[in-house]
């Protein structure tokens, strides 16, 4: 026996994994400051594949770091800031146990602090990849800037993500770009589509948080640090590339607008400029003026292999959107102080609509509600005292769905008082097989340019009609029945003669014909072979194949539960509108 | 006019501050009261009397509800003056004296006292922002008492000191120690401050070769799910929840999106490879059954007439008739063609199997009933065939010397002769099974036994008996003769051992990868052997290529009870508890280089599951492709 023994567990995967306390050791740090370094690189766990392996042969629950992560780890910078701070608060510590005030001034002065910049761009090597990554930013964002300043975190970092989401806002609202809204459970959530990325985030409603307590805000803190760096370089790019200046800046007419008209001071200049621009009322300042002629036309560059027909569908597709860009376009809202002002403001605004508000509700009002030029005003209650003729009164539902619609629904449906239609999810696409509500098949017919109010109109009246012909309509039915008998009758007949023709002795008891109907027959037959032919699959194949049946039979169940408990719900509707249809003729 | 100046309400001194005016301590200021006490007009005392008031700066109020208002110095109460005015007293006064309008009250001891002249010059001095004082004057002409001309003498003629001349020692020990700080790197200078932007425009440059190669290997966090119709605010009615499921609402936001932070530094990450097959795909293709026609489709005669389980079946080489034998004690024979039972036998046992001779000149039948096997003559058909048949039996002739054998042969008693029975071939121990080599000549049975005498070969017309084995290999399940080759296959639990009956040894061990053997079947061909196991499965063994099963089929759902090839056509069937029978396509080719080709063609149903047993026993037509199956049901069907 030649060589060294081998020994277990010093090649193969053991020697590419490594545990996180192993990891946390090699890089000298503290378990929360690891936490920070991991979240900030974005570093995450690999699952091994062969635990027990990795785990040298121990079946413990632990977590695996791949060993090139940790070392890739080791060269951060951030590391040594890390241990900077440490020592930085141990000093200060000192220096206030020993009362030396003037140590301590110089101690805060050199505070050690690091940047972000770095990590972003080695996270993110183009800029489409930070696009990419942008729900999460965003939604902790907007998360963040709904904190009270109570001390669950910075007041900075509050008024940073508040800074940043409105800069994003009245990006969207600048380059137009929003695309889907959704009211859910949980907040609204949005979907834009920027460089054609799609970007979706939630906001919260504006309810006063009941801040949990088993939530570590610390970490949610760290995140929000990376975010806040991420959305700011995001969307300083955001602004370069629509000529916007960075930061922004309210344009010049819109700002005279602004200022208050009686000359008192509204707040300090610093606070008010942020409350300008998140009244989301006025336009931003452009680095450079736009002209007319910059609108140049595109022009066509068909791709290979593009038929005419996939020409024209993009076409056409590319029409769409600029005309759901210009959704709301001459239209002047009014929205009355109830409804939700930053939600409504910025989505009719995105569409091109005009919007202003109570002067008294928040800055930033262009007009007055006694404007007679107010094409929408947006109410949230049950009855409006003195309308004003030549505008609509809507439910705020109305908005949100005509965005997804693509087009402006019609008003009847959201009159103040009147109980609203569901509010659907623009981001559920049907596909074939499954359930679709017929809220929904309504809208496809409407943006197809037909009309199905009408039609359904008139089928429940047919319905009704129906109901009282059913009987006869039986009766035409059993008719029907009658004369196939007596085809069958005839054929009997034939059969019987051209078997007499023969002239055979026997006598030929008449016997039944029994009608096969050939397409079940055959397709009879089909499902047999089908069945003999699954008999002779594979194992592992034949797992496959009815796991995957299974799944498709699942959503046919799902889609059948959903479509039997809204026929239940439809026919209940309807009888208890017999029921009080005929309570009032009574 | 308001008398509520401090110090004038209280106290009449002028000159007392106002901080002092009521501590009741003798201070300056009662010196100056003393020596103006005479001048004061009082009503109610001497003019000598000192009336002090010595509680203190208290509220007044305190003593309201009391009779005195405070002690003097020598501690007696000072009594409240007695006022017995009433309003119209009051303004009577207020009209008719002089002095009311200079007259105040004092606190402390409730005393109206008078102002003088001079102290109501005080007060009006006072009221004018004047100094108190009549003879100050404000306004005095300032005195130098320092001159702002440089003198050319100095103030003092004190030489200066040596300290003045020379650098601080004090001094020059805090700069070293600072300079050493510095050296020594304990102080930093301030760093300058970074006046670069916060935010720039980081992609300016977008490089693509400073991207990482790890960034290739990055698996990006998947998105957040997408709500649907069911987390509307407004869903539609379909989509509202009763009351027992709920979703997370607005009040579980944070918990979320803290969840959602978790997953992103938490999880293990890992690309999953879904697999996007068509279902379609992954059916084999198959010879379409009706391209391999003929086999057995249809439900054609039932032959009804057990009232038991019909355990087993054999038909007669020509084909005109079939046995079957039944948990009723009773063998049936029956015409094929027409199902009419012909004869039944009745013979006191449960019949385990039934075995026609397969050759076509003797037309006799084994059965086994209990411990003992039945060589019948079933008398049907050609009268010359079945007389020949006895002539056959009768014509045996005793050998001389008696040999010793395993089991007892014995004629057929008068009364058994008439009903067909021979010979009763007995054993020592209840009989399973019974089958004919190919000749017509030997038959094995099988014994229910653990010992070696389990299989037992019998030569019918010598009427002797042989134990081939010497030693037990495990519970034998069936044996069978090779059709052409002197070969002999006994099945045990798990396996099937080929034995060669010429060489006396054992050639193969078939695995079966079963767990329990319930039949088995040959191949005309004798290549080819097929297994049903009480497992639900079928394998197919092809001898030349393994001792492995070439194909497993798991078919059914249940326990196989029992398989059969045909004769000549390429098929073979499996009946099984499930009540099913199912025909399949085995096409064996000469070439040794093509595998056989097995395809379900049909699954006969038509046995009713009794005591969860369906079908019993499988077997083919000799000639034409029909299959015959007995079921628990106690019938016999035939499908053509």
């Amino acid at each position: 026996m030649g060589g060294l023994e081998k020994k277990k567990y010093e090649r193969g995967s053991a020697t590419n994994y490594i545990t996180r306390n192993r990891a946390r050791k090699k890089l000298q740090l503290s378990l929360p400051d690891f936490r920070r370094l991991c979240i900030l690189k974005g570093i995450y766990p690999h699952e091994p594949k062969h635990k027990k392996k990795v785990n040298k042969g121990s079946t413990a629950a632990r977590t695996f770091y791949l060993l090139k992560d940790i070392k890739f780890l080791l060269h951060e910078p951030i590391v040594n800031k890390f241990r900077e701070y440490k020592v930085f608060v141990r000093k200060l510590r000192k220096a206030y146990g020993k009362s030396e005030w003037s140590t301590v001034d110089r101690l805060k002065d050199n505070k050690p602090s690091y940047k972000l910049d770095h990590i972003v761009k080695e996270r993110y090597p183009t800029f489409v990849d930070a696009l990419r990554d942008l729900d999460d930013a965003l939604s902790m964002c907007f998360l963040f800037s709904t904190f009270p300043r109570s001390g669950k975190c910075h007041v900075q970092t509050i008024q940073l993500c508040r800074r940043l989401a409105v800069e994003f806002l009245n990006y969207v609202i600048a380059s137009r770009s929003l695309r889907k809204v959704f009211l859910s459970i949980k907040g609204i959530y949005y979907q834009a589509e920027v460089l054609g990325q799609p970007v979706t985030w939630i906001t919260p409603y504006a309810f006063a948080h009941d801040h949990p307590t088993d939530v570590d805000y610390r970490v949610m803190a760290t995140f929000t640090e990376f975010y806040t760096t991420l959305l700011g370089f995001v969307n300083f790019r955001l602004y370069q590339s629509l000529n916007l200046l960075y930061p922004p800046k309210i344009d010049g007419q819109a700002d005279v607008e602004l200022k208050p008209a009686e000359g008192k001071e509204y707040a300090m200049d610093s606070e008010s400029y942020l409350e300008k621009l998140s009244a989301l009322s006025a336009s931003l300042a452009r680095a450079v003026a736009p002209t007319h002629e910059d609108e140049v036309e595109m022009d066509e560059f068909p791709v290979e292999g593009e038929t005419a027909e996939q020409l024209d569908a993009r076409k056409k597709e590319q029409e769409a959107l600029e005309k759901h860009k210009k959704l709301f376009e001459g239209l002047r809202f009014f929205l009355n102080r109830e409804v939700p002002r930053e939600p409504l403001a910025f989505i009719i605004r995105c569409f091109g609509g005009q919007v202003s508000w109570d002067k008294s509700l928040c800055i930033g009002a262009t007009y007055d509600v006694s404007d007679p030029s107010i094409t929408h005003q947006i109410v949230d209650r049950p009855r409006v005292e003195r309308q004003v003729v030549g505008r609509y009164y809507l439910q705020p539902q109305w908005v949100f769905d005509s965005v997804n619609a693509k087009l402006c629904l019609p008003v009847a449906d959201y009159f103040p008082g009147v109980l609203l239609p569901p509010h659907l999810s623009p981001f559920v696409t049907e596909q074939e097989g499954d359930y679709v509500p017929p809220e929904k098949l309504k809208l496809l017919a409407m943006q197809r340019g037909e009309n199905p109010d009408e039609e359904s109109e008139e089928e429940e009246e047919e319905e009704e009609e129906e109901e009282e012909d059913d009987n006869d309509k039986e009766e035409e039915e059993e008719e029907d029945e009658s004369e196939k008998e007596e085809e069958m009758k005839l054929k009997k007949l034939e059969e019987q003669k051209t078997q007499s023709s023969k002239a055979l002795p026997v006598k030929v008891t008449a016997g039944k014909v029994r009608l096969e109907d050939k397409q079940r027959l055959e397709q009879e037959q089909q499902s047999e072979e089908k069945r003999l032919a699954i008999m002779m699959m594979k194992k592992r194949e034949k797992y496959l194949y009815k796991k995957i049946m299974f799944g498709k039979k699942r959503k046919v169940r799902e889609a059948n539960k959903l479509a039997a408990k809204r026929k239940a719900h439809d026919t209940a509707v309807k009888e208890e509108k017999k029921k009080s249809k005929k309570a009032r003729r009574a | 006019m308001v008398l509520e100046v401090p110090g004038v309400s209280a106290c009449p001194s002028a000159t007392q501050p106002p901080g002092k005016r009521s501590s009741g301590v003798p201070g300056p200021g009662v010196r100056l009261l003393k020596t103006a006490s005479p001048a004061f007009p009082s009503h109610h005392f001497p003019p000598l009397q000192d009336i002090r008031n010595t509680v203190g700066n208290i509220p007044m109020e305190w003593y309201q509800d009391f009779p005195h208002i405070g002690y003097n110095l020598d501690g007696k109460k000072i009594y409240k003056p007695i006022r017995n005015k009433d309003e119209l007293d009051m303004f009577l006064e207020k009209m008719e004296n002089p002095d009311y309008w200079r007259t105040v009250q004092d606190k402390m001891t409730g005393a109206d006292i008078k102002l003088t002249d001079e102290q109501v010059d005080l007060v009006h001095r006072l009221q004018k922002g004047q100094f108190g004082d009549v003879h100050f004057d404000p306004y005095e002409p300032a005195v130098d008492f320092f001159t702002h001309e440089v003198m050319i003498h100095p103030v003092t003629n004190r030489p200066a000191d040596k300290r003045s001349f020379i650098p601080s020692l004090i001094e020059k020990e805090k700069v070293s120690k600072l300079v050493h700080a510095i050296k020594m790197g304990w102080i930093k200078p301030r760093k300058p401050k970074d006046d670069t932007p916060t935010y720039y425009d980081l992609w300016a440059h977008e490089d693509p070769n400073s991207i990482l190669g790890r960034h290739k290997m990055h698996v990006p966090a998947p998105k957040m799910k997408l709500p649907g119709h069911e987390e509307s605010y407004n869903p539609p009615p379909e989509y509202l929840l009763s009351e027992e499921e709920c979703l997370p609402t607005n009040a579980r936001f944070i918990h979320e999106r803290f969840e959602r932070c978790l997953d992103l530094y938490l999880c293990p990450r890992q690309r999953k490879m879904r697999v996007n097959v068509d279902p379609e795909d992954l059916i084999p293709k198959l010879p379409k059954p009706r391209d391999l026609q003929p086999f057995p489709t249809t439900q054609a005669l039932v032959y009804r007439g057990h009232t038991s389980l019909v355990r087993c079946l054999s038909v007669s080489p020509s084909g005109q008739w079939l046995v079957s034998g039944s948990d009723d004690c009773m063998v049936r024979f029956w015409e094929v063609c027409t199902a009419r039972c012909m004869k039944t036998l009745p013979v006191g046992g449960v019949v385990k199997s039934v075995a026609w001779n397969p050759n076509p000149t003797i037309c006799l039948v084994a059965i086994c009933v209990e411990q003992s096997v039945l060589l019948v003559n079933p008398c049907l058909g050609d009268k010359l065939l079945y007389g020949a048949t006895d002539q056959l039996l009768e014509s045996y002739v005793a050998p001389e010397e008696e040999r010793v054998q395993p089991v007892q042969w014995v004629t057929a008693t008068m009364e058994e002769h008439s009903k067909g029975v021979r010979l009763v071939v007995q054993h020592s121990k209840a009989v399973k099974q019974v089958t004919w080599h190919g000749k017509g000549d030997y038959f094995a049975s099988v014994v229910s036994d653990n010992s070696n005498m389990q299989v037992l070969i019998h030569q019918t017309s010598k009427r002797w008996s042989q134990n081939p084995f010497r030693k037990s290999k495990g519970l034998v399940q069936c044996v069978l003769f090779h059709p052409i080759r002197p070969y002999f296959f006994v099945a045990t639990q798990r396996y099937v051992r080929v034995y060669n009956l010429l060489k006396q040894e054992l050639t193969k061990k078939l695995m079966t990868n079963c767990k329990w053997v319930s039949s088995m079947a040959i191949h005309p061909g004798g290549d080819n052997i097929i297994c049903g196991s009480y497992d639900s499965k079928l394998a197919w063994f092809d001898l030349d290529l393994s001792t492995r099963p070439y194909q497993l089929l798991r078919h059914h759902k249940k326990a196989l009870r029992s398989v059969a090839f045909h004769k000549h056509y390429p098929l073979f069937a499996s009946g099984s508890d499930d009540g099913t029978v199912i025909v399949c396509h085995g096409m064996v080719y000469n070439d040794l280089l093509q595998n056989p080709l097995l395809v379900p063609v049909k699954v006969l149903k038509g046995h009713v599951l009794t005591l969860d047993l369906g079908v019993l026993d499988v077997l083919f037509h000799p000639t034409q492709p029909w299959v015959f199956s007995s079921g628990a049901d106690g019938t016999v069907r035939l499908y053509t």
